[in-house]
């Protein structure tokens, strides 16, 4: 036996899966803890709002909205209160790590630690990173080419609901079963049916898969806005920066989320109906669920930080009070890396035995994607130059920007030269890495549009 | 928060654009006319295109797991010709009922509308239960999704297509209802179209599971 | 001035206390040297960029804030230049041709599946390395040894590595020693390293593989030709064998698994853990890919299901206990069908025949890789 700890037995329903009520986690006082301080946190919102009779005017103002713009808030708002979560998890990771030196156990045990790592990657990425620019493009996009909403607005609700329905499934996983045990991607067999037994990868799988059909169908709604919504008059090339990264980023999302999908579905059926897709056995394939979910996996980090790019766009021309520098090249740069983003995926994966010239291709693709990146900061930089710049809160959360993206995007070309990255793969050099692009990329740009630090949604409103 | 019009009365098919808040310049007439016309079969379009997508995740899983058999049958063991043959030949026929449906709505005849969609909902579900046939017959043989990954991959790829053209089955005897109901005003020709897109784009994925699925593998 | 020095000695004392080891940036083997040259010239390489953007991003904004006192620089129309596009697409594109062509010889100079003979070594030494749950098992097949958690190479020879996983993946990664590489169930792939030095040297699985892998560790010992010797000797002579039955009892699943080693290593057996067919009863994966490239085992092969099964027997729970799942239904046979005779008759023959093939045999793919790998006794 391998742990003292026994966990309660593979049943399987057809409504609940594996869950069943053993599967409350009354022996954890982490749990209780953190249940015991949700349920009160809750009941309190619940006494105000019925106080202050606001469940009404809650359902018809924001529940059942399709104003784009308070659909977008709510996005921002579910991506906020998700980081407050995503954050607790890095703040365990972080303890754990700490008091586990030396010989220590620290104070998590490898069952809830797995678990906890796990549903920091998904929450961070899933309902925080993509919620924040989801619901900045919904805030945004419409106001900039001037239309009265998107293109399908029922269907605009709908995704947020579908989004918020995945973030609830991976909070409910707290304190009704468990989470997935695997690591954000869930690389199988480990998240199979035999190496990960339990509800937390059902959980995983259905939070995804709920959400990720969501965002592309927010995708699909918002590419019919940009397409055929335009105010008149106004061409592809009139429209401002960020409404051209928005499109781009909904046609990545409309080309990548749909593999997810299908990848999840198998990985799904692999354990709810001992399909063999990913098994070691039967002739399945674990390296073909590698590839899909990174064809899915490097569009996505694209579609995260392109949104940001027209963010950034936008703040350093307003606040440097000169139009965009290379307005045109822009749009070039990012159609180029819309398109390359789909020709790099095995670079996270040097490591699994291609050969030495399939590496070297994955390699040099990911390295010319540095460049059209590359000159996008050249055009902020000049956007600055001869300007005259306000250093105002936006404008700081831009210069913190520009220098932290830079250094990631330097260690991920680091990253994409195969024999280094034979060293540095797994590591936490890799983990800064992504820190730094996706924070200083992607937080510290919200964080600089946000409606109380920022303009592109104040003077556009 | 702002005091936008609420415009939760309208319904998804009637968007909004035709009343744009400013101008980015003045406009020209032809534009004019472009800004009026429904966003939804575009938006129908890029749906169509984000299922092919899938659909092409699971032709590269069954490309990549086809031959893997684990010891246990083969297409050659398991796929009839004539019975695959027939089947399709079911999908191609309703695709054209379908085809004779549109031109008879396009000269506003209701009931002929009616009569055509109604043979190629019976083409459709003939179609259907000959697939649930052959599944069911496959699992009781023992060559079920689980038996290997060549399985698996089959049965994925063709299960997609067959709840999807069910899917299209729901949606098209919905349609028929509606029709019989309000006739064939604006939004019923507007859902007939995109029905008419979706039934269209299933017959050509149906095209490639048959040539790639079982036509390959049968010479 | 105090300032600065305390400032200096915490940075220091932080320096010392990091508990950081420095392996990638000073290795003890050519292809460790070789990475951390690459990881220095294409950093160098990019700080041609990453410097002056830096520096721009920081001064630009300060040099033109809208406080200064002489605003007459201020240009609103300057919004394109051909000449500035021309540089920043320019520079950075001639940076990536440098990068591109180190990183197409260096990549090809450090493949991992490329033998290191060009070093001139002397005679490499193979190991074939399994990740078990959670722990590794080194197996000498020239030595005719095992060992577990323990690594011992000969300092200055090629270490010829063949990895593969009994479930789950892995990675085998000794920074000081080079590079990393997949070990994954059902395939064998192989990873090349030297150690030019003697010494004690860390190495882990460095890809999460569920609840024990903060145990899957090792130390790498490298010691001179003598030591190595008495080493295998000492072992040779005290240690059990490792065969297919106290392998598939090693194979149970455990955590923070101590040393331990084995003195013999029954023929072949790194061959059956690839092809997955160490139990007995279990079709070898070489055979079922031949069986399968000549057209399937035919509606007959339906009833062989569980020859072809693995991962059921090694369901774990989220603690890492095996569990035990009942046996597999038999599919097919039994069903009233026209079938039934051929299960019932010819079925269970094709399967012996089958079952009987020698896992090193020729016409499949695997075997006869493994065949010169573990044959080379």
């Amino acid at each position: 036996m391998a742990s003292e700890h026994i966990q309660p037995a593979e049943t399987f329903s057809p409504i609940f899966g594996r869950l069943t009520l053993d599967w409350i986690p009354i022996h954890e006082p982490i749990l209780i803890g953190t249940f015991a301080g949700v349920a009160l946190g809750g009941l309190l919102v619940f006494a105000l709002m019925t106080y202050f009779r606001l469940w009404v005017p809650f359902w018809k103002n924001w529940v059942t909205t399709v104003d784009h713009k308070k659909i977008g808030i709510m996005y921002m708002v579910l991506a906020f209160i998700m980081m407050v979560r995503g954050f607790a998890d890095a703040l365990m990771m972080r303890g754990q790590q700490a008091m586990a030196a030396g010989g220590s156990e620290g104070w998590l045990p490898p069952h809830h630690y797995d678990q906890v790592f796990t549903a920091h990657g998904v929450i961070m990425i899933f309902f925080v990173a993509m919620a924040f620019i989801t619901g900045f493009m919904n805030y945004v996009m419409p106001l900039q080419i001037g239309a009265r909403d998107v293109a399908f607005p029922f269907l605009n609700n709908f995704s947020l609901w579908m989004t918020v329905a995945g973030a609830l499934l991976v909070n409910i996983s707290l304190f009704v079963g468990e989470f997935a045990r695997v690591g954000w991607l869930a690389f199988p067999p480990l998240s199979g049916a035999n190496y990960s037994t339990g509800p937390g990868m059902d959980y995983y799988l259905w939070a995804l898969q709920i959400a990720g059909v969501g965002t592309t169908l927010s995708g699909i709604n918002m590419i019919a806005t940009i397409v055929k919504m335009r105010a008149p008059g106004m061409k592809l090339m009139d429209m401002p920066i960020f409404t051209w990264t928005a499109l781009i980023t909904n046609v990545l999302i409309v080309a990548a989320f749909p593999v997810l999908t299908a990848t999840l579905a198998m990985l799904t059926l692999d354990r709810y109906m001992d399909f063999r897709f990913f098994t070691n056995d039967y002739g399945g394939n674990a390296m073909m669920y590698v590839n899909l979910i990174w064809i899915w996996g490097h569009p996505e980090v694209y579609i995260l930080i392109i949104p940001c790019f027209g963010i950034i766009s936008e703040i350093v021309s307003t606040f440097s009070r000169k139009p965009i520098f290379g307005y045109r090249t822009m749009v070039w740069a990012t159609g180029c890396i819309m398109v390359l983003s789909f020709v790099v995926w095995l670079h996270h994966f040097f490591t699994m035995g291609s050969g030495a010239n399939v590496n070297a291709f994955f390699g040099i693709t990911t390295m010319i994607i540095a460049v059209p990146t590359g000159v996008k900061i050249f055009n902020w930089l000049f956007t600055m130059y001869k300007g005259r710049v306000r250093l105002e809160v936006p404008m700081l959360w831009t210069i913190g920007f520009l220098v932290t993206f830079t250094i990631g995007g330097m260690t991920g070309v680091m990253l994409a030269v195969p024999p280094v990255d034979f060293q540095l793969h797994n590591t936490l050099f890799l983990i800064a890495h992504f820190h730094n692009v996706i924070i200083g990329g992607v937080v510290f740009a919200v964080f600089a549009a946000s409606p109380t630090g920022g303009p592109s949604v104040r003077l556009q409103a | 928060m702002s005091s936008a019009t609420s415009p939760a009365q309208q319904s998804m098919v009637e968007p909004l654009a035709d009343r744009p808040m400013h101008h980015a310049r003045e406009a020209k007439p032809h534009e004019d006319a472009h800004a009026h016309s429904s966003p939804t079969p575009v938006g129908f379009w890029i749906y169509l295109m984000s299922d092919c997508v899938i659909f092409g995740a699971l032709f590269a899983t069954y490309a990549v797991l086809g031959g893997n058999y684990a010891g246990g049958p083969a297409p050659k063991d398991l796929f009839e010709p004539g019975f695959i043959a027939v089947e399709t030949a079911l999908l191609l026929f309703s695709s054209v009922t379908f085809g004779l449906a549109m031109l008879r709505a396009g000269k506003s005849d209701t009931n002929g509308t009616l009569m055509w969609l109604a043979v190629t909902a019976l083409f459709g579900a003939g179609f259907i239960g000959m697939e649930i046939y052959e599944f069911n017959h496959l699992i009781h043989l023992g060559a079920g999704p689980d038996r290997s990954a060549f399985l698996s991959s089959f049965f994925a790829l063709v299960g997609t297509h067959g709840l999807h053209v069910t899917g299209g089955l729901i949606w098209l005897i919905t349609l028929m209802v509606q029709i019989r109901m309000h006739g064939l005003i604006g939004p019923n020709m507007q859902r007939l179209g995109t029905l008419s897109m979706f039934w269209h784009f299933l017959d050509l994925v149906w095209i490639g599971v048959f040539s790639f699925v079982y036509l390959v593998r049968l010479i | 001035m105090y300032r600065t020095r305390n400032l200096l000695l915490a940075a220091a004392g932080a320096f010392a206390l990091s508990g950081c080891q420095y392996d990638v940036l000073s290795p003890a083997g050519w292809v460790g040297d070789q990475q951390r040259d690459l990881l220095i010239i294409s950093v160098l390489l990019m700080l041609i960029v990453i410097l002056p953007v830096l520096f721009m991003s920081v001064y630009f904004p300060l040099k033109y804030r809208a406080d200064r006192e002489d605003t007459s620089d201020y240009d609103p129309e300057f919004e394109h230049s051909n000449k500035l596009e021309a540089v920043v697409w320019g520079v950075p594109i001639l940076i990536i041709v440098a990068l591109g062509y180190y990183t197409y010889v260096y990549t090809h100079r450090l493949d991992p599946y490329r033998p290191l003979d060009h070093l001139e070594a002397g005679a490499p030494v193979e190991i074939q390395a399994v990740s078990l749950d959670w722990k590794w098992l080194f197996i000498y097949p020239e030595q005719g040894i095992a060992s577990v958690n323990e690594l011992v190479v000969p300092a200055g020879r090629p270490i010829n590595f063949s990895l593969s996983s009994s479930t789950v993946m892995n990675t085998l990664s000794i920074p000081a020693l080079g590079g990393m590489v997949y070990s994954m169930a059902g395939m064998e792939t192989k990873l090349h390293l030297i150690a030019d030095e003697e010494g004690v040297y860390p190495g882990r699985s460095a890809h999460y593989s569920g609840p024990g892998f903060a145990g899957m560790v090792f130390d790498t010992t490298a010691t001179s030709d003598e030591e190595f010797d008495a080493w295998v000797e000492g072992i040779r002579a005290e240690a059990g064998p490792l065969n297919r039955e106290t392998y598939l009892a090693l194979e149970e699943p455990s955590m923070n698994v101590p040393v331990s080693h084995y003195g013999s290593v029954e023929d072949g057996l790194f061959g059956r853990i690839v092809e997955m067919c160490v139990e007995d009863g279990k079709v070898c994966m070489g055979h079922m890919m031949m069986v399968d490239h000549n057209g399937g085992g035919g509606l007959e092969g339906v009833g062989n299901a569980a020859a072809y099964s693995y991962d059921r027997a090694r369901t774990i729970d989220g603690f890492g206990n095996r569990i035990e799942l009942p046996p597999m239904e038999s599919h097919g046979g039994g069903h009233g069908s026209d079938h039934e005779a051929l299960n019932g008759t010819e079925a269970p023959n094709a399967l012996a025949y089958v079952l009987a093939m020698d896992p090193n045999a020729l016409c499949s793919p695997f075997g006869t890789q493994t065949e010169k790998e573990t044959n080379g006794i």
